[in-house]
C-alpha cells in the first residue's frame, strides 16, 4: 500500500477516519485551523476533540463554474456533525438537485485526491449519503 | 439642523458597465467632479478624503486622484474593506468630521472589474513535488472544490439555502424571481450596467454558476465609480438655501464585523453582523423599518437578497419568503428594494457600490430620480456587506428645509 498523507491536518486517517477540531478549553468553541487564540473568548488553551462522522446537510450548492483545473460540477456543503459545523464536498452522489437535498443525512468517507512524485497519496474527505 | 449632524452635500456616480477607454483615475475623477459640482463646492473645500478601492487602495488611489484634481495637502485615507469598501470610505470622511478635524470631506469608491470573472477560488495545477503540509489547515494540495467551495457564487448560494433549511419555502424559482425583480427595476436606470428586462425563464435557463445562482442571479462585475461630499450641520448652516434644500441627512452610519458564531468560520455568517448593524442604525436614526420608503441592499447574489430582508428586519423573523412573495419588494410594493436594479443588474464595481447605493437613495429623497422615482420618499436605507466580514448600513433622510 502506498504511503498516505491527509489532505489537511485535521483529518485523521486509519481504520476509522475522522476529523478533529481544536476546542477552546474555556468556552468550548471549535476550530479546524491552527489557532493563535479563541475567536469567541480570546483565551489560548485548546484540546483536540473528535468530530462525529455522521451529519446533516444544512446548506449546499452545486458548483458548475470554477477556477481553471477544478473539475465541475461538484457539491459543496455545510454539514452539521452533532452540533459542529463542517465544510465539505459531498461525494458518491450525482451532482444535481434531484439527488442532493437540505436535511440529507450523510457520513464521512475518504478518497485519494492526488499522488506526489514519491508515490505518496493525499487522502481527502467528503460526505456521502447514508443508505436508507 | 443640529450642528453635529452629518449631511450629504453632493453626490454622483458614473454609469456602471464597461469603460475600456477610462482608467480608474478617470472614473474616480468623473464621479468626484460630479459630486463636487452637485454640492456647489471644490477640492479646496475638502478637509479630508476617504478613497475606496479594493484593487487600488494599496496603490494610493486617493493621491492618484489628487494628482489630477487638486493636490491640496489634506489627509487621504486609502481604504479597502471587501465589498464594504465604499461605505467604509464614506465613514472615514464622516469620522474625520465627527472628530472635528474637518467640516467637509470627500469620499469616493472606484473599481475596474469588467470581465473579471470569479474573484476567489484558486487555480488547481497538477500535483508535483513532494506533499508538504502548509498553511493554517496543514493542506498538502489546493482545497477549493475538494473541501467545499471558495467561490463567492457558491458561498452565497449556501447562505440562501441555509435560510431555506431553517425556515422553508425556498426554491430555485424563488431565488430566480428575486433576480427577475431587480432586472426589471434596472430598465428604468440609465446608469445600470444591464438594463434589459429578463424573463423568469431566461434567468432560470441561463448559464448555471453555482446552484441555485445562474449568471444573471450573480452580481455583475463591471467598471464604475461613485463619490460623495459630506458636511457637518454647522458648516451646512452657512451654505446657500439651495445647498441646504438638496442636502440629505445621514441619520445613521454604522459599520460592523461578524461576531463569532458556531459555524461562522465554516460558512460566513452574513446575518448576525447585518442584524447588528441594522439594529444600531435604527437606534441612531430613531426610526424603525416601517418608516423606510426604499432600501438598497447588498444583493451580491439573488440568494443573498432574501436573507437580508430578514436581517434588516424588513419582515418578521423567518418570514422573508412570504415577504418577497407578497410583492412587497417590487418598486410598486410596500417596501421597494433595489429599485436601482441592485448589484445583479446595476452592477457591482466593488469599491463604488457602498457610495452608489447612497446616491440612489439620496436621488429619490431629493425627488430627482426621474421615471424610477419612488414618490414621496422621505427615508431610505443602504446596506453593503463584504465577506471577511464587514457590514455598512446608512439611513438617509430628506432635508426638512
Amino acid at each position: 500500500m502506498a504511503n498516505q498523507i491527509p489532505l489537511v491536518d485535521y483529518l485523521v486517517l486509519g481504520d476509522l477516519p475522522h476529523l478533529v477540531a481544536n476546542e477552546c478549553t474555556s468556552c468550548g468553541a471549535r476550530f479546524f485551523d491552527r489557532r493563535n487564540a479563541c475567536a469567541n473568548c480570546g483565551l489560548t488553551g485548546f484540546a483536540k476533540v473528535e468530530i462525529p462522522t455522521d451529519g446533516e446537510v444544512r446548506a449546499f450548492t452545486i458548483v458548475a463554474f470554477a477556477a481553471p483545473g477544478v473539475p465541475t460540477p461538484y457539491v459543496a456543503a455545510m454539514v452539521d456533525c452533532g452540533g459542529t459545523s463542517v465544510r465539505a464536498t459531498l461525494i458518491n452522489v450525482p451532482a444535481d438537485p434531484e439527488h442532493v437535498s437540505l436535511g440529507m443525512q450523510v457520513r464521512l468517507t475518504t478518497q485519494v485526491v492526488g499522488t506526489d512524485d514519491e508515490g505518496t497519496e493525499a487522502i481527502g474527505f467528503g460526505f456521502e449519503p447514508k443508505e436508507g | 439642523m443640529a450642528a453635529d449632524d452629518l449631511w450629504v452635500l453632493g453626490i454622483s456616480m458614473t454609469k456602471f458597465g464597461k469603460h475600456p477607454d477610462k482608467d480608474m483615475v478617470d472614473l474616480a475623477s468623473e464621479a468626484v467632479l460630479g459630486a463636487l459640482a452637485d454640492g456647489g463646492v471644490t477640492m479646496a473645500d475638502m478637509g479630508v478624503i476617504g478613497a475606496g478601492s479594493l484593487m487600488a487602495a494599496s496603490a494610493g488611489i486617493g493621491q492618484q486622484l489628487q494628482k489630477q484634481l487638486g493636490q491640496t495637502g489634506v489627509p487621504v485615507y486609502n481604504v479597502a474593506n471587501a465589498c464594504a469598501t465604499g461605505a467604509t470610505a464614506l465613514r472615514v470622511a464622516m469620522l474625520a468630521i465627527k472628530a472635528g478635524e474637518a467640516d467637509m470631506g470627500l469620499a469616493f469608491g472606484v473599481e475596474k472589474l469588467a470581465g473579471a470573472g470569479l474573484l476567489t477560488g484558486g487555480n488547481r495545477k497538477d500535483d508535483s513535488g513532494v506533499f508538504t503540509p502548509s498553511g493554517r489547515f496543514g493542506a498538502v494540495a489546493p482545497v477549493d472544490g475538494r473541501i467545499g467551495t471558495e467561490i463567492m457564487p457558491g458561498v452565497f448560494a449556501q447562505i440562501g439555502m441555509e435560510y431555506g433549511h431553517r425556515h422553508g419555502g425556498t426554491s430555485f424559482e424563488l431565488f430566480a424571481r428575486i433576480s427577475e425583480k431587480n432586472h426589471a427595476h434596472s430598465t428604468l436606470n440609465p446608469l445600470a450596467a444591464y438594463s434589459k428586462r429578463m424573463t423568469l425563464e431566461e434567468i432560470m435557463g441561463d448559464f448555471m454558476v453555482a446552484y441555485p445562482n445562474t449568471r444573471p442571479m450573480c452580481s455583475a462585475n463591471c467598471d464604475g465609480a461613485a463619490a460623495a461630499v459630506v458636511v457637518s450641520g454647522a458648516k451646512l448652516a452657512t451654505l446657500s438655501a439651495e445647498q441646504r434644500r438638496r442636502a440629505v441627512k445621514i441619520s445613521a452610519s454604522v459599520l460592523t464585523t461578524d461576531p463569532w458564531e458556531e459555524s461562522c468560520q465554516i460558512l460566513p455568517d452574513v446575518n448576525t453582523l447585518t442584524r447588528n448593524a441594522a439594529s444600531l442604525a435604527y437606534e441612531q436614526a430613531g426610526i424603525g423599518p416601517d418608516d423606510l420608503d426604499l432600501v438598497e441592499l447588498h444583493d451580491c447574489f439573488a440568494t443573498a437578497e432574501l436573507v437580508h430582508y430578514d436581517n434588516l428586519m424588513l419582515c418578521d423573523q423567518g418570514g422573508a419568503v412570504d415577504f418577497f412573495n407578497s410583492g412587497a419588494t417590487w418598486r410598486d410594493g410596500s417596501m421597494p428594494v433595489n429599485v436601482s436594479g441592485g448589484l445583479e443588474s446595476k452592477g457591482h464595481p466593488i469599491g463604488a457600490t457602498g457610495i452608489a447605493n447612497v446616491w440612489e437613495v439620496a436621488t429619490h429623497l431629493r425627488g430627482e430620480a426621474g421615471p424610477r422615482q419612488i414618490e414621496g420618499a422621505k427615508v431610505g436605507l443602504t446596506h453593503v456587506i463584504g465577506l471577511g466580514s464587514a457590514c455598512g448600513v446608512h439611513i438617509l433622510e430628506k432635508s426638512a428645509a
